[in-house]
């Protein structure tokens, strides 16, 4: 194992780190000191892009590219939102950002905002994180007296407000769509695309929305240069993860590693293997929303691309280990149970879908399972995947599926020949 | 009936839609305020909030029902949201759950008879490293046991 560089997570061992004299005095606000006085916004962005900074949330859309959707030259205001609504069951990592290094995200926002002309954020926070949303604002505070925020920043002219959301509990507004309704004072429920947000996001208006994780590489990016971030990681995913690992492993925590870090390496070096000297059976790799993987398939490189080519998906970067003795009818339930009660109800497969699954699952936990139950199970799923407005319902679909087909057997064990249980 | 907005209530609202580009986008956190002012938001406060943000008091009882969040009856002193998904569920959240029902005598989604204790489950409270955990009001505990449990229960007054 060689040495982790740690970037991201490096100083989360400081107690004062979320007071704005710790964070400058370990670098802070140097990247945006250097930006605002010596790069064009364009160059902040071409810096970004060359980085290969593939977004943190979950769908691992190259950052840079996503700014330049942004349209040139619109009279109309442009917002940045920041998604910190952190409710892929399994992920806890922009928890840590935001409640140990306040400062980094807000340089990383300030530093995004100047690369694509934006004068006004919004942290979109979940709601649950109220002790996190107070400490953030007092972050705020501090770096708009230090003149680090708000009017004619560092004399350069450029000028940002950022304003703290909470949410108030519901998984769908972790989608970008919905997190625009959401903070219009709206349900969140997900609006059609296109148009996309870029073109017609927040209040009408062109808009970027990023992740906590994802802002919080950027003044990194622009301390150090593209090629270093690209160096940490592999080609086309640049940087390091953060990686959530929680579950039937001896040591859960937060990991940051290189993208492309194998599954088996964070599993059984890093989070010091299964608890309780227990065999691994299964693992959920990014989030729940990820298919599952076997035992079998850890042998993978926990960057985007390699993920998705063994089938699943890097998605939050939160791992969720099973070890051998817990009945995957067990996981299967807490699955189901999530997204039938998380349907925002707007998109009538999974509206319905999630319910029915939810509902065949319960059955088949209280012993009256049938032959075709695991069939029924993967033609609800093809019938919510795709066919919905938001993704919600392909992260409903397509967990059941995976362990529906890759667990067959244990779920239909103990079924007789007529398919009931004796 | 619940008491009319106090004028610094109706400041601190005021004060919040201003930090939007347009009032109704302050919505959520006008409940939230109103809501941890009063303990839960009556159908009177929508009524109130929708007047001093300039919607149809339906769109508040829309957003209030689609938040798990809010809350329209009051709920104990100490409102204990315990975690009942997949993480916590593998580290025995679900007989901690259990526990919980039996110590306080209410079922998931109940109060106790003496207003102390509203207990509820809930979805992935992301501190799935202290798992299992759950919030009393907005305060994390995690690595959690019965024994914890009932020193954590004791101590609330």
């Amino acid at each position: 194992m060689t040495k982790a560089p740690q970037v991201l997570t490096e100083f989360f061992w400081l107690e004062q780190l979320p007071r704005i004299e710790a964070y400058v005095a370990r670098g802070g606000y140097e990247a945006l000191k250097k930006a605002l006085a010596q790069m064009k916004p364009d160059e902040v962005h071409d810096e970004v892009r060359k980085a290969g900074l593939r977004g943190r949330g979950g769908a691992g859309f190259p950052a840079g590219v996503k700014w330049g959707f942004i349209p040139k030259g619109t009279d109309k205001p442009k917002y940045l939102c920041v998604n910190a609504d952190e409710g892929e069951p399994g992920t806890f990592k922009d928890r840590s950002i935001l409640s140990h290094d306040p400062h980094l995200l807000i340089e990383g926002i300030v530093l995004t905002s100047y690369a694509v002309g934006i004068h006004a954020a919004y942290v979109y926070i979940r709601g649950e994180y109220e002790m996190i949303a107070r400490r953030l604002e007092g972050a705020i505070d501090e770096a708009r007296r230090a003149g680090f925020l708000g009017r004619n920043i560092f004399g350069s002219g450029f000028d940002l407000e950022i304003v703290v959301h909470r949410g108030a509990g519901a998984y769908v507004c972790g989608e970008e769509t919905a997190l625009l309704e959401s903070l219009e004072g709206k349900r969140g429920n997900p609006r059609l695309k296109p148009p996309f947000p870029a073109a017609v996001g927040l209040f009408q208006c062109p808009t970027v929305i990023n992740n906590v994780e994802t802002l919080a590489n950027v003044p990194f990016i622009i301390r150090n240069g593209a090629p270093w971030f690209l160096d940490l990681g592999v080609p086309k995913d640049g940087g390091t993860r953060i990686f959530g690992v929680s579950g039937a492993v001896a040591k859960p925590g937060l990991y940051e590693l290189p993208s492309g870090t194998s599954l088996r390496e964070i599993i059984f070096t890093h989070a010091g293997g299964i608890k309780d000297g227990r065999k691994l059976k299964a693992v959920i790799p990014g989030g729940m929303s990820s298919p599952i993987l076997r035992a079998d398939e850890i042998d993978v490189h926990m960057d985007v691309d390699s993920v998705a080519a063994a089938g699943s998906m890097l998605g939050s970067g939160g791992i969720i280990v099973i070890a051998d003795g817990t009945p995957i009818l067990q996981v299967l339930r807490k699955v189901a149970a999530f997204y039938a009660h998380e349907s925002c109800g707007q998109c009538t497969p999974c509206r319905l879908g999630t319910s029915w699954i939810h509902k065949t699952v319960e059955r088949m936990a209280a012993g009256r399972g049938q032959a075709g139950d695991v069939d029924a199970l993967l033609r609800l799923a093809a019938n919510i995947q795709g066919r919905t407005l938001c993704p919600l319902g392909d992260a409903a679909a397509m967990p059941v599926a995976a362990i529906a087909r890759k667990f067959r057997t244990e779920l239909e064990s103990g079924l007789d020949r007529a398919g009931v249980r004796p | 009936m619940s008491a009319a907005f106090s004028p610094e209530l109706i400041g601190k609202i005021e004060a919040l839609a201003g930090r939007y580009p347009v009032k109704a986008a302050s919505l959520l956190p006008v409940l939230h305020l109103v809501q941890s002012e009063r303990g839960h938001v009556s159908a009177e406060d929508e009524r109130a909030v929708a007047g001093l943000l300039g919607m149809p008091p339906v769109k508040v009882r829309e957003v209030m029902t689609f938040y798990t969040m809010f809350r329209r009856i009051p709920v104990g002193r100490y409102h204990i949201q315990v975690c009942t998904n997949l993480s916590c569920a593998l580290a025995g959240g679900d007989s901690l759950a259990a526990h919980l029902e039996t110590k306080l005598g209410v079922k998931l989604g109940g109060t106790t008879a003496d207003g102390k204790f509203t207990l509820t489950g809930v979805e992935c409270l992301g501190a799935c490293e202290t798992a299992p955990c759950l919030m009393i009001n907005f305060d994390y505990y995690g690595n959690l046991d019965a024994a914890r449990i009932d020193d954590l229960l004791g101590s609330l007054t």
